[in-house]
């Protein structure tokens, strides 16, 4: 008498994996879900809370997908699921605005990831900058109440964690040079492109 | 609000997904298994965060795969189903659809065994958990967890010898 293991048809695991993850986000038992998005920059993982947009990424950047979530899982909740639909609006934007169909985000973001204080007030103020117009470090710095914490806010800008939607590519170096950029700065040349600030 | 140390619940659900349908289907059968992988992982995913990090996340989720599946087995004895015929069985039976392949008749005859060494076999046969992690699914000591697999073992063999007689 000899027991084997069933063996299940190949992929029904990951789809009934897949029907749980979405279920759970759609119950709001998850307290974060996630996706990958394709764009002209490279694939992106976006992350929502109830609250809104909680994370943007580069893949390539970093520790990529595991990287992120082990950031998201460690800062906000561990239940955290793959839900693509729960981020359609999120790539829905993202991809308008690639195309040069969109140049407001209207989709809400959940800040908590930032500490309260002058970092998130200098997300905040880069968050106000118009497409296609550019501010400063100095600028936003004194914006964010601060005039010489132009560093602190590069710091900040540096540590932004959802660019692109917040806009920390139209922050550029007082002197006139691009600056520094989350995702290289062949990327933040490519966003002044689609803005039409670089030629 | 921060757990140190938990990974993020995909990574969970990914690692342990194949071990547990395997095992609800080995427990309840093709047909069922679907629905109680759900509620299983909903299960998981609302405790999740009170898993200690480091401890055996596979043995955990197996533990509730097992509790799914005794509810399932109670509700089916609440509301017995009409054997079907012989002959009919294997248009009727979800699992001669394949999905079991090997020891599928094995399994079938499995979960006629009483509860306890039908919870032993299959953690042991189709989860491959051992002696010691099945006491703690279910809660006895390893010697009554080896009994009960032992004494299911003898009970298939048995049923062997009667079904077909050399």
């Amino acid at each position: 008498m000899s027991l084997h293991p069933p063996e299940p048809e190949a992929g029904r695991a990951a789809a009934l994996a897949a029907r749980m993850a979405a279920r759970a986000a759609e119950e709001g038992l998850a307290d974060v879900a996630y996706a990958t998005i394709d764009s002209p920059l490279g694939r992106l993982v976006a992350a929502g809370t109830r609250r809104g947009l909680v994370r943007l990424a580069y893949e390539d950047s970093g520790d990529g997908v595991d990287g992120v979530l082990d950031g998201l899982a460690r800062s906000i909740s561990p239940r955290i699921v793959e839900a693509p639909a729960r981020l359609d609006e999120a790539r829905r934007e993202l991809d308008e605005y690639f195309a040069g169909r969109r140049t407001d985000f209207e989709l809400a973001v959940d800040w908590r990831f930032v500490r309260e204080g002058f970092a998130r007030r200098v997300l905040q103020a880069t968050a106000r900058i118009p497409f296609g117009r550019t501010s400063t470090y100095r600028e936003i710095a004194g914006r964010a109440g601060s005039p010489r914490g132009f560093r602190a806010a590069g710091n900040a800008l540096g540590a932004n964690m959802i660019p692109i939607v917040v806009p920390c590519h139209r922050v550029l170096a007082s002197g006139g040079g691009l600056g520094g950029y989350t995702g290289g700065l062949a990327r933040k040349e490519h966003l002044l492109h689609v803005e039409g600030v670089l030629a | 609000m921060t757990v140190a140390g938990l990974p993020p619940f995909q990574r969970f659900l990914d690692a342990h997904r194949d071990d547990v349908l395997r095992y609800l289907i080995a427990s309840l059968g093709s047909h069922d298994a679907d629905d109680a992988f759900q509620e299983t992982f909903i299960s998981a995913l609302r405790a999740y965060p009170r898993l200690r990090p480091g401890s055996d996340a596979r043995a955990w989720v197996l533990t509730i795969a097992h509790r799914k599946a005794i509810d399932v087995h109670r509700a089916r004895a609440r509301r017995p189903v009409p054997v079907p015929e012989l002959e009919d069985r294997a248009a009727v039976d979800p699992i001669a659809s394949g999905d079991e392949r090997p020891g599928s008749e094995g399994w079938e005859r499995v979960r006629a065994l009483p509860p306890r060494q039908r919870a032993v076999l299959t953690l042991r046969y189709a989860a491959d958990l051992t002696h010691r992690e099945i006491a703690g699914v279910l809660d006895c000591s390893e010697e009554a967890a080896r009994r009960a697999a032992a004494d299911g073992l003898k009970t298939l063999r048995e049923d062997l010898d009667v079904a077909a007689p050399a």
